[in-house]
């Protein structure tokens, strides 16, 4: 499956946490107090152990050298862990990992930065926590400074910086990192999309050059695209692996698969519960209720809630088959419910014509109250857009190419007609 | 799929980097192995030492930083052992009259005042520097080691200035410096693996307790008093000295009084005693370090 030699090898690696032990960090009287109580406790036979949650367990892997290895899974499946056990932020509870080459890892960019200091300078100072030697930086301090393009903004103190120059610097330089072994946790989602194409761009060219990288990523079709192979972790575990086509399919095959459980029984949410989703019903306008590329929507959800709800915010995300985003019904675009609901009810919203191309479509559910995360579901629904002859002709394009399908009109201009024809 | 958007013309690095990665990677391809830490991890000095340009940089991030948005700027590094100086001489010298070795009492109180305020500012920085970026420890690696003495090291450059106003004190008080002050580098060595051993146990502790946050004024108060800055040794009862000498900072205050100032002889004793006394510090502070050193970016 990998060609040798072997650049990552992986064998039983595990990590355990204590529940909770992340959130709150004792105080020294709890610790104190704990120490205590301890020889009592023993001496009762009645000894609680602190609730143990595997992050990561028995998880062995092997990455050829030169191999793009891309790791999908939901959120809390183990790919940060994984990441962070291998570039030795954290270290793991049991288990056993070899990297053979110089390691660079971007859990996050722009580690360390200080706002007080100049771009120039929080070259230097992020490049030397990233690892780089300071003659690298040097030799490569021209070429990060055109990759941001921000030259102007050199000895400005980065605290002057707008968000989208701040990462633009960050990602440079670690652009320019160039380890044997590369491992990126999804540091991508940040920075305007154009910024964005150009560092998936860059990723492609490091694969290219034979570089070994070991990537996570919840954009699919990146994933896809630049990865040899795809590993699939759940529940801490890997759980599929192979092609990155065969991989994401099943992986979001199985994502679907949940939508099966009734959305009152779904455990995976987050969000502070204040507002709990009941349910959630799509279907199409249509009298038949089949939808159609060319049908209107009508999403149905239901909440509740121990008051009444004042200006909660509805976001339904609807995604394709790679988890594409498509388009987002938020109540707040059109502002038409009441800002005070009952505790209890069911909002519906209607939409225009989807015009999407037949396939499987994903649903997923959040409601926010200001700025805070009632409840959130992911894949809380799928539906299928079943085919249809829109144009009357029986041809279609198909998903695999686009997702989109607009009503069109053709005609060879004639002389006469250019006036009006011409938008 | 075509997903044109990935594969089109990524931006191209200069011609001549590319040998150089490939001698890079024939030259040496050293390999990680990560498993779980064992109780008493090794002290891996050598690791640091590898990491030696980020602590560089970390103690030239901590000068730039320091004194920014500041009016005096550096001259804090002056006015602070200064400034208290003053004080001193007017409460202890003059009020309360505490004898002063037979040195007038401004040079006296100075000379103890410089490796005083290196270790109570580097015990404060030092006991904070792994908390005050979260993210250092959370999404990178090096080793953590190098918080900690970079947050110690980049205060020597403030000993430094104010040493040179130590020298216009000796000056004007017509004190001339005898070959003992060769030892100084010898006793400022002794006050910064005090600082650093104090400073590892706060920054550790502090990750997991908040507490710290707390104590260490109330320590770095508390240690005035046991050492001789503004007072001397002499006033200590004889039957206490060898408890009273197992404070690091007493040592170093003695020494640098002796080395530059002439006052009485030195006690052998003393130094040894600060000496052992530092040493158990630092040793403890990075075996500590060491073992809840894989628990930073869990805890933090």
């Amino acid at each position: 499956m990998s060609r040798n030699p072997v650049a990552v090898q992986v064998k039983d690696l595990g990590k355990r946490y204590r529940i909770g032990a992340r959130l709150a960090y004792g105080s020294l009287r709890e610790t104190l107090a704990e120490t205590a109580r301890a020889p009592v406790r023993a001496l009762r036979g009645g000894r609680t152990k602190p609730p143990l949650f595997w992050a990561l367990q028995d998880v062995d892997l092997q990455v050829g050298k030169g191999e793009v290895l891309g790791i999908i899974g939901r959120n809390g499946a183990g790919k940060s862990t994984l990441l962070r056990i291998l570039s030795r932020v954290t270290a793991p509870t049991t288990g056993r990992a070899e990297l053979h080459g110089r390691v660079g890892a971007l859990l996050e960019v722009g580690t360390g930065f200080h706002a007080e200091l100049t771009g120039r300078e929080n070259i230097y100072l992020n490049g030397a926590i990233l690892g780089m030697p300071r003659a690298d930086i040097r030799r490569k301090f021209d070429a990060i400074v055109d990759f941001a393009e921000f030259e102007q903004f050199l000895d400005t103190p980065v605290k002057r910086y707008s968000s989208g120059m701040y990462m633009r610097l960050a990602f440079s330089i670690a652009a320019h990192l160039e380890p044997e072994i590369l491992i990126v946790d999804e540091v991508l989602a940040v920075g305007d999309a154009a910024f964005q194409k150009k560092c998936l761009g860059k990723m492609g060219t490091v694969a290219g050059e034979g570089r070994t990288v070991l990537f996570v990523s919840h954009n699919m079709p990146a994933v896809q695209s630049l990865c040899d192979r795809a590993v699939w972790l759940h529940g801490g575990r890997i759980v599929d692996e192979g092609s990155p086509a065969g991989v994401i399919l099943r992986y979001l095959e199985s994502e679907a698969e949940s939508t099966a459980v009734p959305l009152q029984d779904r455990t995976d949410r987050l969000g502070d519960g204040s507002v709990t989703i009941t349910s959630l019903q799509v279907e199409s306008a249509d009298p038949d209720r089949v939808i159609r590329p060319s049908s209107r929507l009508l999403v149905r959800i239901g909440y509740r809630s121990e008051r009444p709800v004042r200006h909660p915010q509805f976001v339904v995300s609807v995604s394709d088959h790679l988890g594409v985003g498509l388009f987002v019904l938020h109540n707040e675009f059109t502002n038409l419910l009441p800002d005070t609901l009952p505790p209890e009810g069911v909002v519906t919203c209607e939409t225009d014509p989807i015009n999407l191309t037949p396939g499987r479509c994903v649903v997923h559910l959040e409601v926010m109250k200001g700025n805070v995360r009632a409840d959130y579901v992911p894949y809380a629904a799928a539906f299928d857009i079943e085919y249809d002859d829109v144009y009357g002709t029986g041809m279609l394009p198909p998903r695999e190419w686009v997702r989109y399908l607009v009503g069109q009109r053709w005609w060879l201009e004639d002389e006469l007609d250019l006036p009006e024809a011409t938008p | 799929m075509g997903p044109d958007t990935t594969s089109k013309s990524p931006p191209t690095l200069p011609a001549d980097m590319e040998p150089e990665l490939h001698s890079a990677e024939t030259r040496y391809a050293p390999v990680t192995v990560i498993k779980p830490p064992g109780r008493w991890g090794a002290l891996d000095l050598r690791e640091v030492w590898r990491y030696r340009e980020l602590l560089y940089f970390l103690v030239w991030r901590d000068l730039k930083v320091r004194y920014k948005q500041t009016v005096f700027g550096g001259a804090w590094a002056i006015l602070q052992p200064l400034l208290t100086m003053v004080v001193f001489t007017i409460v202890f010298g003059r009020f309360i009259n505490v004898p002063s070795d037979g040195v007038p009492y401004p040079v006296f109180s100075y000379t103890a005042l410089l490796p005083w305020t290196l270790f109570a500012g580097g015990v404060a920085r030092a006991g904070n520097s792994l908390i005050q970026d979260p993210n250092l420890l959370s999404k990178v690696y090096f080793p953590r080691l190098a918080l900690p003495l970079a947050a110690v090291s980049s205060l020597l450059l403030d000993f430094c200035v104010a040493f040179v106003i130590l020298l216009g004190l000796m000056f004007y008080y017509e004190i001339a410096p005898g070959p003992t002050a060769l030892a100084v580098p010898g006793f400022l060595l002794l006050a910064y693996v005090a600082t650093v051993g104090i400073g590892l146990w706060l920054s550790a502790l502090n990750v997991k307790y908040r507490d710290i946050n707390y104590v260490t004024p109330l320590l770095v108060q508390f240690w005035l008093f046991l050492t001789p800055v503004a007072y001397p040794v002499s006033l200590v009862p004889d039957e206490w000295q060898g408890v009273y000498s197992l404070n690091p900072m007493v040592g170093v205050v003695e020494g640098f009084r002796w080395a530059l100032l002439g006052t009485s002889s030195l006690s052998v004793g003393v130094i040894l005693t600060s000496s052992a006394a530092a040493l158990i510090l630092v040793v403890g502070g990075l075996l500590h370090f060491r073992r809840t050193e894989s628990e930073f970016a869990d805890v933090v």
